[in-house]
């Protein structure tokens, strides 16, 4: 993986779109990413940020998801 | 038995509701062996045919290894199941349909019962349900489970699957299926051996224990994978999910049609832009918690109370005790039916009507959909403490009782959170400890009454914020807490769904008060009515309570009430903490009217506590062990002795410390 900085979906503003390019965690919880929905290639939509800044809200194949950003994280984009 | 079905589903698919509909009131709560997910089992009828039905916790995949999902995945694999009934919420199909494959793999046969048509055509969404069931080869039955449509259509299916066997849809690339296929052949774990041979092309890992492979030949195989996956670029573990949703996403193109050219916004999302709003949310969640308080402890909530507490004592109490008074039993048998089951179990049931309502309005803001937003918002704040957002509805409603409270915890999503909150959520003073405030700050705070109840509500904050900074790095080991969580849309709750979830609860409150509660209070009664010489005694002094009352005394000494009564007063608050007034009454001889006219131990009170001591009593009985109720409920809940004993052990050591800090601090500041 590159040094530089990459994109990823904690910095995406609320209203912008993205697609998944990869995931960076090798934890638990990538999986638990991974089965929520984001695989690579999936449009991703952030919706809003809860009130206090954290976590965020994504709509993603049709539903609504809650991460925090720290899981965002871990999401790889690149904006459409 | 004659079938037996069990229903898999994510959370928030309607699997509860389609359960309710098929079992209705013949389900059966109770826990999954050695842990504390609930186990809810029921049984119908459909053509003469007994049909024992096990819902399985809500899960969006087999594949994390989250409690809920192990659970739900052995008994799957298993488990004597002749048919599995995956409900689908067919207005979330893609993510519904993930678990529907895995499902499908582990060739039990599996009837997909698709729900929330009504959703998705409200949106103006069409499905072709026959071709859906085509690409799947399983039976697809729609079905409205709020409305309890398509019951017998999906039963008919169920009947039909018994026995048959699975194909599996071509979901994955030949390349990857020869891969399965090649894992199968070498690791063959049965049952199931195609779900774990996926999992071990995942993650190399053979999840079960003792099968027969040797660690050389497993290596190898790891290796070849390796290499074989290699020409993917794409890591081991995302190619197998990352197939299923290509799987999917193929299906679902294919079958839905969309007659609405644009997206629209929903009322779901016009509802949730208000409550979510970065600025309005905060006020509308407290408003909505103060209401829900309010509601239950407030006016309404007092209101049945007053008079459920009258039919208590005048109607069920009054009658008891002149039915053993004119069958002539004997004097410690009245005594102790009376005076000790009777006035305990009854004390514990007179919070019957409040909790209640807390119970009924849990359930609206859980099947309406806004405890997921609740949670969304003060996640952020409570993650300092060690908790998560849905911490805060537990530690709310401590404020009131803290058996619901304790009960609360279980909608937090894992173990380690859910230890954590029930620990700390007993440090929110509950409303029965309020008289004993009452009673000391009248006593030695006259001119500022309000503002010292006031500081000791603070500090039970206090206590319970400090713990969860320091509890979180004990408890934290294990599993990372996340918070990917859906959001599901709003609903209107069914009010067969809320009567069934808020009975559930309101039972456990009264089976507790009826079982563990009855023989705690035969215990206590004991204790305090007879002495060492198993003696009926007189002055309660003199009872094995007494003689206790004085032998623990001096550990509350350097607290600045090491006097036996005081000591004693604290032990019976176990039962209720209310009780310790009425005990401090008994034992100072002003009669246990103590409760309603606090101004009577005033004079007693003065001559044995000094402000400072008295206060510190006050936190003592803040933050001890909560009441032999609150202790049985944390049992249950955390399902651990172990676990159970830590945290009331946890919560006496602070009450003492807060406690000896207080009163030594303060004889140091020379304000004694």
């Amino acid at each position: 993986m590159a040094t530089t900085k990459m994109l990823t979906l904690k910095d995406i503003e609320p209203g912008q779109v993205c697609i998944v390019e990869g995931l960076g965690t090798k934890s638990m919880l990538r999986k638990r990413i991974i089965d929520m929905g984001v695989t690579i290639g999936t449009k991703i939509e952030v919706r809003k940020l809860a009130p206090l800044g954290d976590p965020m809200e994504i709509y993603i194949r049709g539903y609504h998801l809650s991460l925090r950003k720290a899981e965002a994280a871990e999401v790889v984009v690149r904006m459409v | 038995m004659d079938l037996h079905i069990a229903l898999v589903g994510n959370p928030n698919s309607g699997k509860t509701t389609l359960f309710n509909d098929l079992t209705g009131s013949t389900q059966y709560v109770g826990n999954w062996p050695g842990v504390t997910v609930e186990k809810k089992t029921g049984k119908m009828k459909y053509e003469g045919k007994q049909i024992q039905v096990t819902d399985l916790p809500g899960i969006y995949s087999f594949s994390t290894y989250s409690l809920e999902e192990v659970i739900a995945r052995e008994f799957v694999e298993e488990g004597a199941i002749d048919v599995v009934v995956n409900i689908v919420d067919a207005s979330n199909l893609q993510r519904n349909l993930f678990l529907s494959l895995q499902l499908i793999e582990m060739k039990k046969p599996v009837v997909i019962a698709l729900n929330m048509m009504d959703v998705l055509e409200s949106r103006g969404v069409t499905l072709d349900i026959a071709a859906l069931s085509e690409a799947l080869h399983v039976p697809v039955v729609p079905i409205v489970a709020s409305k309890g449509k398509g019951i017998v259509e999906l039963m008919k299916a169920v009947e039909a699957t018994v026995g048959k066997e699975v194909i599996l849809p071509d979901v994955y690339h030949s390349d990857v299926e020869s891969i399965i296929s090649e894992i199968e052949r070498k690791l063959p774990i049965e049952p199931c051996s195609r779900t774990h041979a996926i999992r071990f092309l995942e993650d190399g890992v053979v999840a079960t224990v003792g099968h027969a492979m040797d660690p050389l030949a497993l290596a190898s195989l790891n290796q070849w994978v390796d290499e074989k996956v290699s020409k993917r670029l794409m890591d081991r573990d995302m190619i197998i999910s990352d197939e299923k949703y290509s799987f999917i996403t193929s299906i679902t193109d294919k079958i839905t049609s969309n007659t609405k050219t644009s997206e629209v916004k929903t009322t779901s999302d016009k509802i949730d832009s208000v409550l979510t709003h970065k600025y309005l949310a905060i006020p509308i969640f407290l408003l909505i918690m103060f209401g829900v308080f309010s509601m239950a402890f407030g006016p309404v909530g007092s209101f049945f109370k007053e008079y459920f507490e009258i039919f208590i004592e005048e109607v069920v109490i009054s009658g008891i005790a002149g039915f053993l008074v004119s069958v002539g039993v004997s004097e410690w048998l009245y005594s102790l039916v009376v005076d000790g089951i009777l006035a305990g179990v009854g004390s514990v049931l007179s919070f019957l009507p409040e909790i209640s309502i807390l119970f009924l309005m849990l359930s609206i803001l859980e099947d309406s959909g806004y405890m997921a937003r609740a949670a969304f918002i003060m996640d952020r704040l409570l993650r300092r403490f060690g908790l998560s957002g849905r911490s805060f509805i537990p530690m709310i409603m401590g404020f009131g009782c803290t058996v619901p409270a304790l009960m609360a915890a279980r909608t937090l999503e894992s173990e380690r959170d859910r230890r954590l909150t029930m620990i700390i959520t007993p440090f929110m003073s509950c409303g029965a400890r309020f008289p004993v405030y009452a009673v000391f700050a009248a006593a030695f705070f006259t001119d500022s009454q309000p503002l010292v109840v006031f500081s000791i509500y603070l500090l039970g904050i206090f206590v319970a914020v400090i713990s969860g900074i320091i509890l979180k790095r004990f408890v934290t080991k294990g599993r990372v807490s996340s918070f990917i969580m859906e959001l599901p849309e709003y609903r209107l709750p069914t009010i067969k769904n809320l009567w069934l979830h808020t009975w559930d609860r309101i039972k456990g409150f009264i089976i507790k008060a009826g079982t563990i509660i009855l023989v705690a209070m035969v215990v206590i009664w004991f204790l305090q009515s007879y002495d060492f010489a198993f003696a009926l005694v007189e002055d309660s002094a003199d009872s094995i309570f007494g003689r206790l009352g004085q032998a623990i005394a001096p550990i509350f000494a350097p607290l600045g009430f090491g006097e036996w009564r005081a000591a004693m007063s604290l032990i019976v608050g176990l039962i209720a903490k209310e009780a310790v007034v009425g005990t401090l009454g008994v034992l100072y001889g002003v009669g246990e009217t103590a409760v309603e006219s606090p101004e009577l131990l005033t004079g007693p009170l003065k001559e044995v506590f000094t402000p400072l001591s008295a206060y510190a009593f006050m936190a003592f009985t803040l933050l001890y062990m909560p009441c032999i109720a609150a202790f049985a409920t944390m049992k249950r809940e955390m399902n651990s002795w172990k676990w159970t004993l830590i945290a009331v052990g946890y919560q006496t050591g602070v009450a003492w410390f807060v406690a000896f800090a207080i009163y030594q601090g303060g004889i140091w500041l020379q304000l004694g």
